[in-house]
């Protein structure tokens, strides 16, 4: 599914790097967690991977399903299958959330030479998917992520991989800015997507996200590398004793 | 010579040879009025502070530059509208056109069929808004219009009508230069909506004067045309009356150049003007908003919501003030002018200003320009929307807030879908 080997990457404007070479494969049917300290390039990772501007990558490659990723538009990756769940959703006043969906599932269709779905066919299945997300009407209505709380965007994020059912999905800090009860549902909305065909990538801090959404495979970052894989008991040892362990023994 | 004395020097010389309308005597009485004041103030000349922006020569010379017209293919705007249609070509009524020239609730007469009698309530209002918005800032070309109109409509509303007048011009000739004046009295209590659209002309002058009395509620839903070379100074001057209502809408894609001036007076308590506008102008685009809202009563209300889109060396301007006068207090006023510049070549000149003599107000104004947010690009991209497409969301996203002041939802819809529809044509 998702393959990088070996990828280096710096900011454009900075003589800065930030990843040092990660090697990573993520299977289809597996959810994989990257774990790591702040800084230790988590989130370029997922900004690299998705097609973000800013970044230049100086080695190393990334595929999806043998598909080089880097030489795509972000658009372009997004209609070969890869989501990214934004760990701060951005807010675009006077675009209607509802409008915003369908115009993201019809691009992605007509990219990839599919039929556009109608509005009458659009509007059943996002009525569908948002009820099991408790997403009411009024926020499909209203603006994107224009005066939703916290735990909205993220819940609209998961609405959105739902709609558009892609193929490797990268959840970014999707726990934080979230109470119990919003992860629950947001984590349910996760579970109801995995499925033989799809891959996660699931970043984040703590380990109790790993509670409801359990991995197959959790891996440590630190200082733009991977340093060490392990099974779901690998998260509960970074609970228990932090990252220091683990980088004094890898040092 | 010095600078006033070679404007009206200027001006004299442009007005040789043009003689007034022929008319009956209050019209002529107005006329003569409004060539006096033209006499006095002279014709713009880019020398004045009221024009630093906008270059007035190809509005006040002679001949009209010209303008190609047009074939746009698109359906006619406001067609599923119930709606009294008044129809202009070139600057003249066209009654094959038009629909019958009655409505319940108004009476609505042709200005030339007004100007002939020698008494009519018209004169209370023709000129007269007009001659109060000239101070203390001067309008020349108002004048100019006042003096020279000769067609437009004269609309006393008497009731709350629900089918709105749209007034429609046509532009046929490459060298037509039109000036239409309009007047429109709404009684205490009454409503009216006023729709406006077309490209008018080569080179169009017009004026609006509209009288809102205690109670009564006007409101302006205006498309203006996409001829590119078309030419266009328009003023609306409007006096409200206690606890009335005056809103009014402009949207503008293309057109070479674009002066649009709004001229309000707040005269009775609990008045509420909002005048908003959005303009995508693209490469040899020229936009100006001026606004101008005066309050001298007490717990008024008034907005300026202004957007311009510009890319490839396009131009736009708005000056906008506020003046509240001593006593008027609990004044509300608020003013937004923001520009979105998609490349480096265009530019937003902006004059925010704000004069206040009461000391229990609330006046906020803002001005910005700014490039696309590159964080919410982002987002829609990674949502596999194509950039050019969300380029376009992020236009309608920016001018969202200046068509939220249209109040029908109706009328919102068909502005915004005829936004949707300018985008999507651009982009084949």
């Amino acid at each position: 599914m998702l393959e990088i080997k070996g990828l280096k990457v710096q900011l454009e404007d900075e003589d800065k790097q930030i990843l040092k070479g990660v090697d990573l494969k993520v299977e289809a049917g597996k959810v994989h967690a990257i774990m790591g300290p702040n800084g230790s390039g988590k989130s370029t990772l997922s900004y690299v991977l998705s097609g973000k501007d800013g970044y230049e990558v100086t080695d190393g490659s990334a595929s999806l399903n043998g598909e080089d990723l880097l030489e795509l538009e972000a658009e372009e990756r997004a209609a070969l299958g890869l989501f990214l769940a934004f760990q701060y959703p951005v807010e675009i006043p006077g675009v209607g959330n509802m409008t915003f969906l369908r115009t993201a599932v019809n691009s992605q269709r007509k990219a990839r030479g599919e039929e556009e779905l109608s509005a009458k066919d659009f509007l059943q299945e996002i009525r569908a998917k948002a009820k099991t997300l408790k997403i009411d009407a009024d926020m499909l209505k209203r603006p994107v992520n224009v005066g939703f709380s916290g735990g909205e965007k993220k819940r609209n994020e998961i609405l959105q991989m739902a709609m558009l059912e892609p193929k490797m999905c990268i959840l970014d800090e999707t726990d934080s800015g979230l109470d119990v009860d919003a992860m629950k549902l947001v984590s349910e909305g996760v579970n109801a997507l995995r499925d033989e065909g799809r891959g996660f990538l699931v970043i984040t801090h703590y380990q109790r996200l790993l509670d409801h959404i359990k991995p197959d495979v959790v891996h440590i970052m630190a200082d733009g590398r991977i340093i060490k894989t392990g099974g779901p008991e690998l998260a509960l040892e970074v609970e228990k004793n932090g990252y220091a362990d683990i980088l004094a023994e890898m040092a | 010579m010095n600078a006033v004395a070679k404007k009206i020097e200027a001006t004299t010389a442009r007005l040789e040879g043009m003689s007034l309308p022929a008319g009956g005597k209050w019209a002529t009485e107005a006329r003569e009025a409004a060539l006096t004041r033209l006499r006095t103030m002279g014709l713009p000349d880019r020398r004045d502070e009221y024009w630093k922006y906008t270059r007035p020569d190809t509005l006040t010379q002679t001949d009209a530059p010209e303008a190609s017209v047009l074939d746009t293919g698109e359906a006619p705007l406001f067609d599923g509208f119930d709606r009294l249609k008044v129809v202009f070509v070139d600057g003249v009524f066209d009654a094959e056109q038009s629909d019958d020239l009655s409505g319940e609730g108004l009476n609505i007469e042709r200005l030339a069929d007004v100007a002939a009698k020698d008494i009519h309530w018209a004169r209370d209002v023709y000129g007269v808004l007009e001659n109060n918005g000239q101070s203390p800032v001067e309008r020349p070309l108002a004048a100019l219009n006042s003096a020279f109109a000769t067609d437009g409509v004269v609309i006393h509303v008497t009731g709350k009508v629900s089918r709105p007048v749209n007034l429609i011009y046509r532009h046929k000739s490459d060298s037509s230069d039109a000036i239409l004046h309009h007047v429109i009295k709404l009684d205490a209590g009454a409503e009216l909506t006023v729709l406006e659209n077309g490209p008018a002309a080569a080179r169009f002058n017009k004026s609006m004067e509209v009288d809102v009395a205690d109670g009564a509620a006007f409101h302006h839903v205006r498309a203006q045309g996409r001829d590119h070379e078309r030419r266009a100074v328009t003023h609306i001057f409007g006096r409200l009356g206690t606890e009335s209502v005056f809103k009014s809408f402009t949207l503008t894609v293309n057109g070479r150049l674009t002066r649009n001036e709004a001229i309000l007076e707040l005269t009775g308590d609990d008045a509420v003007a909002h005048v908003a506008g959005a303009c995508l102008g693209d490469g040899d685009f020229h936009h100006d908003d001026t606004v101008f809202v005066t309050h001298d009563a007490v717990n008024c209300e008034s907005r300026q919501v202004f957007k311009k889109v510009l890319r490839n060396g396009a131009t736009g301007v708005f000056q906008g003030k506020i003046l509240v006068q001593p006593g008027a207090q609990k004044t509300d006023g608020y003013q937004i002018s923001q520009s979105l510049l998609l490349d480096e070549d265009s530019q937003f000149l902006a004059k925010p200003e704000l004069e206040i003599y009461a000391d229990d107000v609330a006046c906020s104004h803002g001005s910005t320009s700014g490039a696309i947010d590159e964080e919410a690009l982002f987002y829609l991209r990674a949502r596999g929307v194509p950039k050019d497409i969300a380029t376009d969301l992020m236009v309608l996203s920016f001018v969202a807030e200046a068509v939220d002041e249209i109040e029908n939802e109706d009328l919102r819809d068909e502005m915004l879908a005829r936004l949707e529809g300018w985008l999507e044509r651009r982009r084949d």
